[in-house]
C-alpha cells in the first residue's frame, strides 16, 4: 500500500481529568473512505476536533500528506486540505449557493468587485462534479437539508480538499437522500479524495467504507478491512462498555395501571419541510411505577415523540389517554394540567432560566400551589419547597437565591427534576436525563428516577447511552426513522440486540 | 456528543466582594456621585426646590419607564410610547373640555366638559387599548416588537394630528390641572407622587406576584417558559398593554401639567424612557433587571440634565454628554457582569 494520506498516532486528550482519548491511532489512505465508529462518548468527536484544529491534543503526532503537521486552527486545517462537515451546517441561509460555496474566495478583480459570471461558472463546475443539478443562484434558505449538505460538500471540494470529514452526514436524511450521498462519496473517492465517515448507521458504513476504525471509551478497539468484518463483529467491538459505575435498577417491579397510552400517533411535515415524517403511527403505553426506556439513534424521532405527547409540537393524528381517559393536549399547559412533565434534552436552552435563582427555577411550574390570594407568591412556602428538595435530591448550592447559572450540570438537572416533582406528576418524560453531567451526579439522578418510579410515577426515559437504557428500564421500545421498530423486556434486552434494531434496516437484522 | 462531559467545580460559598457590590449598585453609586459633584459645584442644586423640580421633570417619562421595564424584561421594545402619550392626552383633553376647540376660557370648560375622573380614565383606556393592539400584532402576526411599535409610533402620531387638526387643546379647570401643577404640603409635586405610587405598585407586582415571575421567565427563556406551562403569548400581550396604560396615564399628567394637550407632545420620549430602563440595569436581552433600577436610571438622566443646566452647559453639549453616559453606563454594567460571572 502506498503512503497513507493521514496518519494520526498515539493521540491522547483529557478534559479536566476526564480522559476523552487514550493513545488512539488512525490511518486513512488516499482515495479511501474510512468509517469511524463507536457509541456516544467513545471519542469520535474529540478525535475529529483534534484533526480539524478545534482542540489541541495532549500527546501524539499527526502526519498529513507526507508532512508532520501541527494543526493549530480550523483555518490551518482548511489550508492543509482537511475540511469537516458537521451536523449543524455553517452555511449562510440568506446567500446564494454560489456565494456560500466560494465564500471568502469570491472571484473578481483585485478582491473588490465580484465577477458573478465566473462565480456561477465555477460553482456549476463543482456541482457538476458532484452530479447534482442546482441553480447556483438559488438561496440556501430554500434548499432541503440534503441539498444544503451537498452545498457543504461542494464548498469543501472548491477548497481543493484532500480529506473530507463527514460527521453523522445521514442523520437528517431520507432513504433516497442517503443513497445519493453514498453515491457521491464513492464518486469523490474515484477522484482521489479521502473521506472519514462518522455514522451510527452501521450498514451504511459497511456499504460505503473501505476500512473502519472502532473506538470505545476513548480507546482504539481496532481497524479492520470491510471485507474481513461483519455487522455483528462491529457491534461486538463497539459495545461492552463497563457498567460498574452505573446505577442498576432492581429487577421484578410490580407495574400498576396504564398511566399513559398513545395510539397511532403521527406527526408529519411542517412549513419548512412539508414532506417530512417525524413520527409514523406510534402506539405504546406506560404503567404506573414503570420506567420505559426509549432508544434510537439521533434523528430517530425520540425527542419528537416526547414533545408531541407533551403538546410542545402539534400532532397530525393519533390519540392519547391518561389514566384510561382520552385527552386532548394542545400545549404544554394542557399536558401539565393532566399531570405530565417533561425534562427536555437541552437543559440550558429548554429548561432553565439561567439568569434567575434556584428558587425561581424550581417553583415556576408549581406557583399556583404557592400563592396567597391567588396573586402573591408565598416566599416562605417557596423557601420550604426549595429546602425540601435540596435535601431530598442532595442539591449542592450556596442558597435558594443562588443563580442557577452557577450550579454544576448535575445540580442544574436536579433543579429541573425538582420542578416536576413538586407537581407530583403522573407521567414524567425525561429526555437524556444525564447528558453532560458527571458520574457521581449521574448515579444520583438514576437513583432518583428509581425512587420516583417506586412512588408510582410512570417514567419514559430517552437516552442515547445504551448502558443507561439497559440499567434503568423495565421495558424498552426502539424507534427508527420515526417508526416503532422493537419492544423488549428487561430480560430480553442486550446492548447488541438494541443496537441491531436501532441501527439496521429491518431486513438485515440477524438474530 | 457528551465526550467533554466535564466535572465542574462547585460554586464557592457566597462572600462579600467589591465587584459584586459595585455590580449590583452601579447605577445608584453613579447617581450619588453625580449628586455630590453637582452639589459641590453648585450649592443651588441641592435645594429641596430644585431636587423636587428634578423629580417633577422625570415623572412623566418615569411613568412610562415603569411600563417599559415590563416590556424590556421580556426582551421586547416599545417605540410608540411618545405618540401614544400624545393621542391619549388629546382625547383626554377633549373629554375634559367637551370638544376639540381650543379655548383658554375656563368658564366654557366647566360648563360643557366632563369631570377630570372620566377624562383621566379615558386617557388610560386609550393608552391601554393602543398597547394591547400592538401586543396582539406582535404575538398573533409574528411581527417583531421593534417593527410593530415603529409602525405604532407613526400611526398614533398621525391619529393625534388628525384628531386635533394639528392644534393644541388647552385650558383646563382647576381639578384637572391639580394632577400636573399642584404641590402637596407645598413641597411635593403631584406628578412625583403619582410616579412613586405606581413605581411601588409595579415593583410589588414584578417582585412578589406570580405574574411578575412569569414576566421574568418569559424574558429569560421563552422556550423554557412554554415548556413549564406558561401562556407566553398572553404574557407578551400583557406587557405591551401595561406600557400602553402608562403612556396614557402620562398623557393625562402631561396635559394637566402644561394645561394643554397637543399632537406633537412626547416626541422623542421613547429615547429617554428606554435609556432610563437600560441605564437602570435591565437587560435588553430580557429576564434581568427591575423597577428600582429603572427609577434610578430615570433620576440619573434627570439629575444630569438639571445639573448641566445649572452649570451653564449648553443644551447642545448636554445631549452629547447624556449620549456618552448612556453608552458608558451600559458598557460598565456589561464589564462588571462579565467579571461577576467569571
Amino acid at each position: 500500500m502506498q503512503q497513507p494520506l493521514l496518519r494520526m498516532e498515539h493521540i491522547s486528550k483529557a478534559f479536566l481529568g476526564v480522559q476523552a482519548l487514550n493513545d488512539v491511532s488512525l490511518e486513512v489512505g488516499r482515495g479511501e473512505i474510512h468509517g469511524l465508529l463507536g457509541e456516544n462518548g467513545a471519542g469520535k468527536s474529540t478525535l475529529i476536533k483534534i484533526l480539524s484544529g478545534a482542540y489541541k491534543p495532549d500527546g501524539g503526532t499527526i502526519e498529513f500528506d507526507g508532512q508532520m503537521v501541527n494543526v493549530g486552527s480550523p483555518q490551518h486545517a482548511q489550508h492543509l486540505g482537511i475540511v469537516t462537515i458537521y451536523q449543524e451546517f455553517t452555511l449562510v441561509p440568506s446567500l446564494s449557493i454560489a456565494e456560500n460555496v466560494l465564500i471568502g474566495r469570491e472571484p473578481g478583480p483585485a478582491g473588490t468587485l465580484i465577477d458573478w459570471r465566473r462565480m456561477r461558472r465555477e460553482t456549476r463546475e463543482i456541482t457538476d462534479r458532484l452530479g447534482i443539478d442546482l441553480d447556483p443562484m438559488r438561496l440556501v434558505r430554500t434548499l432541503s437539508v440534503a441539498e444544503q449538505q451537498m452545498v457543504e460538500i461542494a464548498r469543501a471540494l472548491s477548497m481543493k480538499s484532500k480529506l473530507i470529514i463527514m460527521d453523522e452526514p445521514t442523520a437528517a436524511l431520507s432513504e433516497n437522500e442517503v443513497e445519493q450521498l453514498l453515491q457521491i462519496s464513492r464518486d469523490l473517492k474515484k477522484q482521489g479524495i479521502s473521506i472519514i465517515f462518522i455514522t451510527h448507521h452501521l450498514e451504511e458504513a459497511l456499504r460505503v467504507c473501505d476500512r473502519v476504525t472502532i473506538l470505545r471509551d476513548g480507546r482504539l478497539v481496532g481497524t479492520e478491512d470491510i471485507g474481513n468484518i461483519t455487522l455483528n463483529d462491529i457491534i461486538r467491538m463497539m459495545v461492552g462498555r463497563s457498567v460498574d459505575d452505573l446505577f442498576r435498577r432492581q429487577d421484578g417491579h410490580e407495574a400498576g395501571e396504564i398511566a399513559l397510552k398513545v395510539t397511532g400517533l403521527s406527526r408529519k411535515g411542517n412549513a419548512r419541510n412539508p414532506t417530512a415524517i417525524f413520527l409514523d403511527n406510534i402506539s405504546f403505553g406506560v404503567r404506573r411505577g414503570e420506567i420505559l426506556g426509549l432508544a434510537g439513534l439521533v434523528g430517530a424521532g425520540r425527542t419528537e415523540l416526547a414533545r408531541a405527547i407533551f403538546g410542545a409540537d402539534p400532532i397530525t393524528s393519533g390519540t392519547v389517554e391518561v389514566d384510561g381517559k382520552p385527552v386532548k393536549i394542545h400545549s404544554p399547559r394542557d399536558a401539565i394540567r393532566l399531570g405530565i412533565g417533561l425534562v427536555p434534552e437541552d437543559r440550558k436552552q429548554q429548561a432553565l432560566f439561567l439568569a434567575l435563582a434556584v428558587r425561581e427555577n424550581m417553583s415556576i411550574a408549581s406557583l399556583p400551589k404557592l400563592l396567597r390570594w391567588g396573586v402573591f407568591v408565598r416566599e416562605r412556602a417557596e423557601q420550604e419547597m426549595v429546602a425540601q428538595y435540596r435535601g431530598n435530591l442532595n442539591i449542592s448550592m450556596s442558597g435558594p437565591d443562588q443563580r442557577v447559572r452557577n450550579l454544576s450540570g448535575g445540580n442544574q438537572q436536579k433543579v429541573v427534576l425538582a420542578r416536576w416533582l413538586a407537581l407530583s406528576p403522573r407521567v414524567l418524560i425525561v429526555d437524556e436525563p444525564t447528558r453532560g453531567i458527571d458520574v457521581a451526579a449521574k448515579a444520583e439522578v438514576h437513583q432518583l428516577m428509581d425512587e420516583m418510579a417506586r412512588n408510582g410515577i410512570a417514567i419514559i426515559m430517552i437516552s442515547s447511552e445504551l448502558p443507561e437504557i439497559l440499567g434503568m428500564s423495565d421495558r424498552i421500545i426502539t424507534l427508527r426513522n420515526g417508526r416503532l421498530t422493537g419492544e423488549f423486556t428487561r430480560e430480553e434486552a442486550t446492548e447488541e440486540r438494541l443496537m441491531q434494531v436501532m441501527a439496521l434496516e429491518q431486513q438485515s437484522i440477524v438474530s | 456528543m457528551s465526550e467533554a462531559s466535564l466535572t465542574r467545580t462547585k460554586a464557592p460559598a457566597r462572600q462579600f466582594s467589591v465587584i459584586d457590590f459595585v455590580g449590583r449598585f452601579a447605577p445608584l453609586i453613579f447617581l450619588i456621585a453625580l449628586v455630590i459633584v453637582f452639589g459641590v459645584q453648585q450649592p443651588r442644586f441641592l435645594s429641596s426646590l430644585n431636587l423636587f423640580n428634578v423629580m417633577r421633570q422625570i415623572s412623566i417619562t418615569g411613568l412610562i419607564s415603569i411600563g417599559m421595564t415590563f416590556v424590556i424584561l421580556t426582551s421586547g421594545i416599545d417605540l410608540s410610547v411618545g405618540s401614544l402619550l400624545a393621542l391619549s392626552g388629546l382625547i383626554c383633553a377633549a373629554v375634559a373640555k367637551g370638544g376639540t376647540e381650543n379655548t383658554l376660557s375656563l368658564s366654557t370648560a366647566e360648563e360643557v366638559g366632563y369631570g377630570v375622573t372620566l377624562a383621566a380614565l379615558t386617557a388610560m383606556a386609550v393608552g391601554t387599548a393602543g398597547g394591547m393592539v400592538q401586543g396582539l400584532a406582535i404575538t398573533q402576526l409574528g411581527v417583531p416588537p421593534f417593527v410593530v411599535t415603529l409602525g405604532g409610533l407613526s400611526i398614533f402620531r398621525g391619529m393625534a394630528l388628525l384628531f386635533s387638526n394639528g392644534g393644541p387643546i388647552s385650558g383646563f379647570n382647576e381639578q384637572f390641572r391639580f394632577w400636573g401643577q399642584e404641590k402637596v404640603m407645598d413641597q411635593v409635586p403631584v406628578p412625583v407622587i403619582v410616579f412613586i405610587v405606581f413605581a411601588v405598585l409595579a415593583h410589588i407586582v414584578l417582585r412578589y406576584t406570580r405574574y411578575g415571575r412569569h414576566v421574568y421567565a418569559v424574558g429569560g427563556n421563552p422556550e423554557a417558559a412554554r415548556l413549564s406551562g406558561l401562556n407566553v403569548n398572553l404574557i407578551l400581550v400583557s406587557v405591551y398593554t401595561i406600557v400602553g396604560f402608562f403612556s396614557g396615564l402620562a398623557g393625562f399628567v402631561l396635559a394637566a401639567r402644561l394645561n394643554s394637550a397637543e399632537a406633537v407632545a412626547g416626541q422623542g420620549y421613547e429615547l429617554d424612557v428606554i435609556a432610563s430602563v437600560v441605564i437602570g440595569g435591565t437587560s435588553l436581552f430580557g429576564g434581568e433587571g427591575g423597577i428600582p433600577g429603572t427609577v434610578i436610571g430615570a433620576m440619573l438622566i434627570g439629575v444630569l440634565k438639571n445639573g448641566l443646566v445649572l452649570m451653564n452647559v449648553s443644551s447642545y453639549t448636554q445631549q452629547i454628554v447624556i449620549g456618552v453616559i448612556i453608552v458608558l453606563a451600559v458598557a460598565f454594567d456589561r464589564f462588571i457582569k462579565s467579571k461577576r460571572r467569571a
